[in-house]
C-alpha cells in the first residue's frame, strides 16, 4: 500500500488550495502538469518512451517476442501490460512481489488499451495455434509522484506507436530483430485521465500529496470521446454528479492528451 | 460453451434469458451459512453464486499493516477451481488481487473503523459458482456478513453491474446484472456499488464501449435496481435478527 505520513498542515493546506481552485503548485483543479515525451530511447527496446508529468516520469518499453496462443484463442497473438513500482522510485516503493498498487495499476492500464481495441490481437497470429506475436509492455516510474496511471498509460501508447515489429521465419523459427520496419499493428489510441477527490472538488492530475490528500479517485480511460474503463479506488465515495462531472471533464482532456500521442 | 458470439443478446426488448434490460436475475440471500465465521452470508444472483464470510474485529498480522486509530478492513476474493468452465488455478492471481483491493476500498467506507483501532476486519469473499458479476454478487454477501458479524456501519454496501448489450440490429442497449454471455460478449461490463443511505458510489469499474449518455442512462437503471437490492439485504437481515431471538 502507498502511504506516506505527511503533515497535518500540509493537508489542510493541500485541501485548501484545491477549495480556492489554486493547488499548491498552481494549477487549477482541471489543469493537468506540463506534459513531455520522448520515444526510441531504448535501443534494446522494440519500442519505447519516457513520459514527464511535472515531477513523474515513467519509463515504457515494448518488447516482442514469438509464443504459443492460449488454447481457448489460437489465432490471437498476446498483448500484456505490466507495471512495476520499483523501490528505485520512490522511499514507499518496496521490493519484491508486486503488491496490489502495482497489480491494480498495470490492471488499470491494460484495461484501457484493452477495451479500446488499441490492437487487433488476430493481426499477431503467426500461425493459428502454433505460433503468435506477443507483446509486452512494461513500464517503470523513475520518479513518482502521482498519477501513474495516465503517465503509465501515455508511455504505453507512446511506446506501443513507435515499436517496431521484428521478423519471424517459421520454417527455422528464429526471431529476427535486425533491420526491424514494420509498425505494430494499431487500430486507435486511447488516453486515460485521473482524478482525485479532495474536499467535494474532483481534481485532475493529482500529485502524490494530493493522492495522500484525497479520499478516493478515479481513473477515466477514453477513445474517440467514448468511455472505454473505468476505475474507482480510495477508500471515499463519489457522488454520481461527481462521477458524472468527472467523465465530462475526461473527454474534453483526452483530446489534448491524444496530441502528445499522435 | 460460449465460445459463439451470439446474433443478439436482445430481441424484441427481452434479453437472452427472458429479462427485460432493468430486471435483476432472481436473487437469493442466505444468512449465516457458515457457522464458525464471526458473520457470514450467500448471494445469489441467477447462477452466480458467492459465500462472504467475516472473522474479526481481531487481532492483525503481520503488525507492520496495523493501523493506529482504525481498524483495516481486508478482503480476500477468490473463485473456487471449480466455479468457471476451466478449472480456475487454486488462489489469487493478478484479477483477484486487483478486486479484492476495491472490495476492501468500498467495504472500508462503510464499517466504523475508528472503533476498532489497530485490529484486523477480515472478509473472505468465496465464488462457488461463476456466471458473471462474481464482484457485485460478493460484495452484497460482504456486507450483509459484515452486518451478520454485528460489525458497526454507516450503511450497508448494494451492488450489482450494468452494461450495453446489443440487439439483433447491432444497437446498443443499457441493462442491469449482466450473465455470463451478456459479460463475454456485451459492449460494456461495469461493476457499480452505492451506500444508498450515504448517497455515495463506492465501487466503479468499467471495461468496455460506452458514450458519456449511455453511461449515465445505465447508472440511472443500476441506482433503481440497487434500491430492490438494498431492501432484500434489510429484509435478509431482519429475519435473521427475528430468527436469532427465538
Amino acid at each position: 500500500m502507498i502511504s506516506e505520513i505527511i503533515s497535518n498542515l500540509e493537508l489542510s493546506e493541500i485541501r485548501d488550495a484545491v477549495e480556492a481552485n489554486k493547488r499548491l503548485d498552481g494549477r487549477k483543479n482541471d489543469e493537468f502538469r506540463d506534459i513531455k515525451i520522448e520515444t526510441g530511447v531504448i535501443a534494446k527496446a522494440e519500442g519505447s518512451a519516457v513520459v514527464t508529468m511535472g515531477k513523474s516520469k515513467v519509463i515504457a518499453g515494448v518488447k516482442i517476442s514469438v509464443g504459443t496462443p492460449f488454447n481457448d484463442r489460437p489465432n490471437e497473438g498476446v498483448l500484456m501490460v505490466n507495471a512495476e513500482l520499483s523501490p528505485m522510485a520512490h522511499n514507499t516503493f518496496e521490493a519484491g512481489r508486486p503488491g496490489e498498487v502495482a497489480v491494480e495499476l498495470a490492471r488499470v492500464v491494460d484495461r484501457s488499451i484493452r477495451e479500446a481495441g488499441v490492437m487487433d490481437t488476430k493481426k499477431l497470429c503467426i500461425e493459428a495455434g502454433e505460433a503468435v506475436w506477443i507483446v509486452n509492455i512494461d513500464f517503470y516510474p523513475l520518479n513518482a509522484d502521482g498519477n501513474l496511471f495516465d503517465a503509465g498509460t501515455l508511455a504505453a501508447m507512446a511506446a506501443l506507436k513507435t515499436a517496431k515489429m521484428p521478423t519471424y521465419d517459421k520454417e527455422t523459427k528464429i526471431l529476427n530483430r535486425e533491420n526491424m520496419k514494420n509498425a505494430v499493428p494499431m487500430d486507435c489510441t486511447v488516453v486515460a485521465s485521473t482524478f482525485a477527490k479532495i474536499g467535494d472538488k474532483m481534481v485532475v492530475d493529482p500529485t502524490m500529496h494530493e493522492e495522500y490528500a484525497s479520499v478516493a479517485r478515479l481513473t477515466v480511460g477514453i477513445r474517440d470521446g467514448n468511455i472505454v474503463a473505468l476505475q474507482k479506488g480510495g477508500n471515499g465515495g463519489l457522488t454520481s454528479e461527481q462521477i458524472d462531472d468527472a467523465l465530462t471533464r475526461a473527454i474534453k482532456h483526452s483530446k489534448n492528451l491524444l496530441k502528445h500521442i499522435k | 460453451m460460449g465460445d459463439e458470439k451470439p446474433k443478439f443478446l436482445i430481441k424484441g426488448g427481452k434479453r437472452l434469458d427472458g429479462r427485460k434490460p432493468e430486471d435483476v436475475r432472481p436473487i437469493q440471500i442466505k444468512m449465516g451459512v457458515v457457522p464458525n465465521a464471526d458473520g457470514s452470508a450467500e448471494v445469489i444472483f441467477g447462477k452466480t453464486r458467492v459465500i462472504a464470510t467475516v472473522y474479526g474485529p481481531r487481532e492483525l498480522h503481520p503488525r507492520h499493516q496495523v493501523i493506529n486509530e482504525r481498524a483495516r478492513v481486508r478482503v480476500r476474493y477468490d473463485m473456487m477451481t471449480f466455479s468457471v468452465e476451466d478449472r480456475k488455478r487454486p488462489g489469487p492471481g493478478r484479477r483477484e488481487t486487483e478486486i479484492s483491493k476495491v472490495l476492501a476500498e468500498a467495504l472500508t467506507r462503510v464499517v466504523i473503523t475508528e472503533k476498532y483501532p489497530t485490529r484486523a476486519i477480515d472478509v473472505f469473499v468465496t465464488v462457488v459458482q461463476a456466471d458473471a458479476s462474481t464482484r457485485v454478487a460478493g460484495l452484497n454477501a460482504a456486507s450483509l456478513a459484515l452486518a451478520d458479524a454485528g460489525i458497526p456501519m454507516r450503511d450497508l454496501v448494494v451492488s450489482l453491474s450494468f452494461g450495453k448489450s446489443y440487439d439483433e440490429k447491432g444497437q446498443g442497449h443499457m441493462v442491469v446484472d449482466l450473465e455470463k454471455e451478456e459479460d463475454n460478449w456485451g459492449m460494456g461490463d461495469i461493476a457499480y456499488a452505492v451506500a444508498p443511505a450515504l448517497g455515495e458510489v463506492l465501487l466503479l469499474q468499467m471495461d468496455g464501449d460506452v458514450t458519456l449518455e449511455e453511461f449515465k442512462k445505465g447508472k440511472t437503471m443500476a441506482d433503481k435496481a440497487a434500491l430492490e437490492i438494498y431492501e432484500m439485504q434489510k429484509r435478509a437481515l431482519k429475519a435473521r435478527y427475528e430468527e436469532g431471538s427465538k
